[in-house]
């Protein structure tokens, strides 16, 4: 009888028994090592070596980091408005009594499932500038070819683009839910005081799916963060540095460099920015409501 | 009344094309001729497979799809089942620390895989696993996404379901696998959808972990071929690639898509 009483409080632990292993070896130690990283160079080969502050002073004279922080920054100031007026109107439309609405939804949705490399690579083609099909289309229409990843002054923007292109599809699933929970019953009333549609809009659909454009908001911004695949396909980084991603950055210095200390010290600087541009969004969020 | 509908419909419409011409294109540019591919908009002039041929001399493509196949496959059954289990006992087993234990799996998600990123491939290293495919199983068999939808549906199931199979004498285990899984076959679906495609469509893990030619993924491998120098700026040949790798999963988007939108939109609501 006692022996059951100990299997059955050992039992549960048994069960989670995978995840703490997993737990242990995969997140906590990977974060403690990580902060022990930040203070030595090491070059996985030979052994490391103390080195005190040395990669965060050489972090904060890194102009190539910063740049690249710059470039994620603008990347997320394109992507994330874009993407949030584009899911919405679609959505709008979507949420219309229509035929087909599965059809649209399935069409729509398509390039989010596709692996980001095959759309970079396809995007590629698209931007290019003597062939591409973008350039053809502005050729046709009588304006001139644009650099779209030629120009550093373009190509972040461009890249921009794809994603918002690729996952927008996601984003009107979310809005359409959004829409269909606001109550009819206002739009009722709307009508009956003859309220415009924009007014509609405006005063009732706008506030009533704020919670779906913050959700957006934030997982756009955590998937933006990381954006790496994208130019790393498409450009390498450049021109001159331009669409030079702090992932890619992170990955270079770990993986072409080897230099384990500075780009842990990069990585966990960089979690740092994430998570408080993300827990200034949920604080503004709660505020807001 | 009318026009605006007119309207309406002219507007999806074009956004459809959008979103579909441009993978007819990459399809129709990879059966074409190098030379011709500036050319067509609509219907190339000539068809013929020689981009596929060159490409599958250049790289062993299929080994590929098999390593995807594999890894993907593994990594999905341990989501499912570790996720079955802890999800399992979160919600419906008494013990110590299990609050602290969930809101560790919550926290886990809110933590930003760069800060990870590094030390886990320098214990890929020490664990001689790097050339490997345990680096790109076994750091995946546990998904904190898929613990808490397990949790949130093994809560919504009665009591007395659980408690008559335990009467019977049912193992745990049990009634997790058998009594307990026919009732949550969305949850499922769902895990098994968003777990499967977050390691086919994965590049940077296996990039970083994978060296081997004959061990790399799908993506990982058309990822290589693109940048790299063997493509020899053939555009036709790096977009049979890509084709191939969009293939399995267009494929099997026409047939479940509305099993894929729904679950990635819950993956959206939930993460």
């Amino acid at each position: 009888m006692k022996k059951k009483g100990f299997k059955k409080r050992i039992f549960p632990y048994l069960m989670v028994s995978p995840y703490l292993i997993h737990l242990f070896l995969f997140i906590v130690f990977p974060v403690i090592f990580s902060l022990v990283l930040t203070f030595h160079k090491w070059n996985i080969i030979s052994s490391m070596e103390y080195v005190g502050f040395d990669n965060f002073i050489r972090l904060f004279q890194d102009r190539l980091f910063l740049k690249a922080i710059i470039n994620t920054i603008i990347f997320l100031l394109v992507h994330i408005p874009l993407q949030i007026v584009v899911a919405l109107v679609l959505a709008y439309l979507l949420n219309k009594k229509i035929m087909m609405r599965g059809f649209f939804r399935a069409a729509f949705f398509l390039p989010v499932v596709i692996s980001g490399v095959v759309v970079t690579i396809l995007w590629q083609q698209l931007f290019a500038y003597d062939s591409g099909l973008l350039n053809k289309i502005l050729m046709d229409m009588g304006a001139g070819k644009v650099g779209w990843l030629t120009n550093k002054n373009m190509a972040m923007t461009s890249i921009a683009l794809m994603a918002t292109w690729k996952n927008v599809g996601l984003y009107v699933i979310l809005f359409l839910i959004g829409l269909q929970t606001v109550p009819q019953m206002y739009y009722e009333a709307a009508d009956v005081e003859g309220a415009s549609s924009w007014q509609k809009f405006w005063h009732i659909t706008l506030p009533s799916i704020n919670p779906t454009i913050f959700m957006v908001t934030i997982l756009s911004t955590i998937g933006g963060f990381s954006l790496f695949i994208e130019p790393y396909v498409m450009t390498g980084g450049g021109p001159l540095n331009s669409t030079l991603s702090a992932m890619l950055y992170i990955y270079k210095q770990a993986f072409e460099y080897y230099h384990m200390g500075y780009s842990a010290t990069l990585g966990v600087f960089f979690a740092m920015i994430i998570m408080l541009v993300v827990v200034i969004q949920k604080y503004t969020i709660e505020n807001e409501k | 009344m009318k026009l605006s509908k007119v309207i309406l419909y002219i507007l999806l419409i074009c956004a459809t094309i959008s979103f579909i011409y441009p993978f007819y294109w990459m399809i129709v540019a990879s059966l074409t001729p190098e030379s011709l591919i500036g050319e067509f908009s609509f219907v190339p002039r000539e068809i013929n497979f020689n981009n596929y041929l060159m490409m599958f001399q250049k790289i062993p493509i299929w080994k590929s799809l098999f390593n995807s196949l594999f890894v993907a496959l593994c990594s999905t059954s341990g989501v499912l089942v570790f996720g079955s289990m802890i999800g399992y006992s979160l919600s419906r087993l008494e013990f110590k620390g299990r609050d602290l234990l969930f809101f560790i799996i919550i926290f886990t998600m809110t933590l930003p895989f760069q800060i990870t990123l590094i030390p886990n491939y320098i214990l890929m290293v020490k664990f001689r696993w790097v050339n490997t495919f345990a680096a790109l199983i076994i750091p995946a068999l546990n998904s904190a996404f898929a613990i808490i939808m397990f949790r949130q549906a093994f809560k919504s199931i009665p009591r007395d379901l659980i408690d008559a199979a335990r009467v019977d004498g049912c193992s745990e285990l049990r009634i997790i696998f058998q009594v307990l899984w026919p009732n949550i076959i969305p949850t499922i679906i769902t895990v098994g959808i968003i777990s499967f495609m977050n390691s086919w469509n994965d590049v940077l893990w296996p990039l970083i972990v994978i060296r081997d030619e004959n061990l790399m993924t799908m993506p990982q491998l058309v990822t290589l071929f693109a940048v790299g120098g063997r493509a020899e700026a053939q555009l036709g040949v790096k977009l049979a690639s890509a084709v191939l790798l969009a293939l399995p999963i267009i494929i099997t988007y026409a047939i479940f898509q509305k099993h894929f939108i729904r679950s990635m939109a819950s993956s959206g609501i939930k993460g």
